[in-house]
């Protein structure tokens, strides 16, 4: 593979895996809010309580970083890839 | 004050003292004094790089102001909170390896050495420097204020006293053992911070009775609490969301912050510091806010939001145990000014000493110089914080929102947008700096967010136009000579 291949696999990757970063950050903002003002919108008193928690928050800071860790664990584990940072130009 | 709550303090003081000596010995065999003082030769590991991320974002507010705050607001400022745990991977996945590739190429120290070598423009270079040591030095001041008084509050010393203990501290480690010292004590500055959490969260929840008990007694006492909108109802969605900006994503663009992520040592350490990282700041945040919020019912009344946490943790604890909850704080404070410190005193030597005055220096005074930069940066820190003017306090709370809207756009078009270049990050730097200034100072609560939200937007506006309309200039990467 000549050089400029290899600078524009490069390029590509971790374009890539920037853009996928950004998904995942929309996928948990809308986790964090849909939760949150979904079910916390609603009047206090019809609140249902998990572990002791209002479900919004118990769904949307409990559960939803927890989800997003197995999530990372997947995208770290099966889709990052593991490159040597010491790439010289020429 | 008892015996029992200093003795931690003075243990983790003198261990601090440990990992400077260390860093200073582990230096002499490296290549260049410059990339080991400043980078710690770009070893970082999975944990530690976790761990230096998590704390020199985390500062006091994290410990002290954030859930004081929570106190008075209710759930609402813990859902807030919570938009910090972005931070964890964000920044590590967006700079990502190309950030890494490319510090490394081109042999970059600093941040600016990056924004040198991708825009080739001295005003980009100018204004970066300038901004990062004015905005910094300000946010720093304020975090050394804060770590005199904590110990004024805790031992009873005199604030000046207090301040003189801290200063000798911080000052001792960051001179001698430079960036390797700053993020090895980061780490363990991290982990006292993981304990202090837990400890705190457990005792508030036993104190109050369980969650359930908790709950239910918010409720009683204003049902707002137990809502996303603030005791006072007045926490809209969309007010609470715009912290995504400031405290989450915008995060990337935080110098201190982002020098890190060209310094780790694999792409496997950065895989497992994302993971270590949103685990760490995740459980920081929920447990100190919550534990905020759940002090309410243990100790009701109290008026001043920043005295909530050390009643609290005097309160539920035993004094062995509260001089540990009591050393988190300090870490937090400790490893945000650390970083600080260093990151003014490189933009010094390499972004205005080493790249306009004396681009040829000798390995040896770079070495002096450094040191001496750092120890008189510290000197004067420490000098105006003895009795803070009011200009500095004020300034300080601009500067994190000031660098965000500065750096973002500049750090990650020049990254990933090809047609980026230095009149297009020279625009958006200005208009994120004034625009923020403007709306801070003018129009605070703009359209209902926090001010930093539509200043990031006005930078990257004028970054893609100044960009595209001035697009004959070419800007090619250029290679640093003088490292």
């Amino acid at each position: 593979m000549s050089l400029e291949e290899k600078e524009k696999k490069l390029q590509q990757l971790t374009a890539k895996e920037a853009l996928l970063g950004v998904a995942i950050a929309v996928g948990h903002f809308i986790w964090w809010f849909g939760f949150a003002y979904g079910l916390g919108g609603r009047d206090p008193q019809d609140y249902q309580y998990i572990l002791g928690m209002p479900d919004w928050l118990f769904y949307s800071c409990v559960l939803g970083p927890v989800l997003l860790l197995v999530t990372l664990w997947f995208v770290v584990k099966f889709v990052l890839r593991d490159i040597p940072l010491d790439q010289e130009e020429d | 004050m008892n015996i029992e709550v200093i003795v931690p303090l003075v243990v983790f003081l003198l261990f601090t003292f440990a990992i400077g000596i260390w860093s200073a010995r582990k230096r002499t065999g490296a290549a260049s004094f410059l990339h080991d003082y400043y980078l710690g030769s770009r070893e970082l590991g999975g944990l530690v790089l976790a761990m230096t991320m998590v704390a020199t974002y985390g500062s006091a507010s994290s410990f002290v102001g954030g859930p004081g705050i929570a106190y008075d607001r209710g759930l609402g400022w813990v859902l807030l909170s919570m938009a910090q745990v972005v931070t964890g991977y964000f920044t590590l996945m967006i700079l990502g390896k190309r950030f890494a590739v490319m510090a490394r190429r081109y042999r970059a120290v600093t941040l600016v050495d990056f924004l040198r070598s991708r825009y080739n423009n001295g005003l980009v270079v100018i204004l970066g420097a300038f901004s990062i040591v004015i905005f910094l030095f300000s946010a720093m001041a304020a975090q050394w204020v804060g770590g005199a008084r904590l110990i004024e509050s805790v031992t009873g010393m005199s604030y000046q006293a207090s301040l003189f203990l801290f200063a000798a501290a911080v000052l001792f480690y960051v001179i001698i053992g430079g960036f390797r010292a700053v993020v090895v004590t980061d780490a363990v500055q991290g982990i006292i911070m993981v304990v202090g959490t837990l400890i705190i969260f457990t005792a508030t929840l036993i104190a109050g009775g369980g969650m359930n008990n908790i709950m239910t007694s918010l409720y009683q006492e204003n049902p707002n609490l137990v809502t996303p909108f603030g005791a006072d109802g007045d926490l809209t969605a969309l007010y609470v969301s715009s912290f995504w900006i400031l405290v989450g994503v915008g995060v990337v663009g935080l110098p201190q912050v982002a020098v890190r992520a060209m310094s780790y040592k694999s792409s496997a350490a950065m895989h497992r510091a994302l993971l270590i990282g949103t685990a760490v700041v995740a459980f920081m945040m929920f447990g100190m806010h919550m534990a905020g919020v759940m002090g309410r019912v243990v100790v009701p009344g109290i008026e001043v939001a920043d005295t909530v946490m050390p009643e609290l943790t005097m309160t539920v604890l035993p004094g062995w145990l509260a001089g540990i909850v009591l050393a988190a704080p300090m870490a937090a404070i400790m490893s945000t000014v650390d970083s600080l410190l260093l990151m003014i005193s490189s933009s010094v030597v390499k972004d205005v000493y080493i790249n306009y005055i004396k681009p040829d220096a000798s390995e040896n005074r770079i070495r002096l110089l450094s040191l001496i930069v750092t120890a008189a940066v510290g000197i004067i820190v420490v000098a105006i914080s003895w009795s803070p003017p009011e200009f500095l306090i004020w300034l300080n709370l601009f500067a994190f929102g000031g660098l965000e809207a500065a750096f973002i756009w500049p750090i990650v078009l020049g990254l990933y947008w090809k047609k980026a270049n230095g009149w297009g990050a020279l625009a958006a730097m200005v208009t994120g700096i004034a625009s923020y200034m403007i709306i801070s100072i003018w129009l605070p609560g703009w359209l209902g967010m926090h001010e930093v939200a539509m200043p990031v937007l006005f930078s990257l506006a004028a970054f893609v136009l100044v960009s595209l309309l001035t697009n004959r200039q070419q800007n090619e990467w250029a290679p640093l000579e003088n490292n």
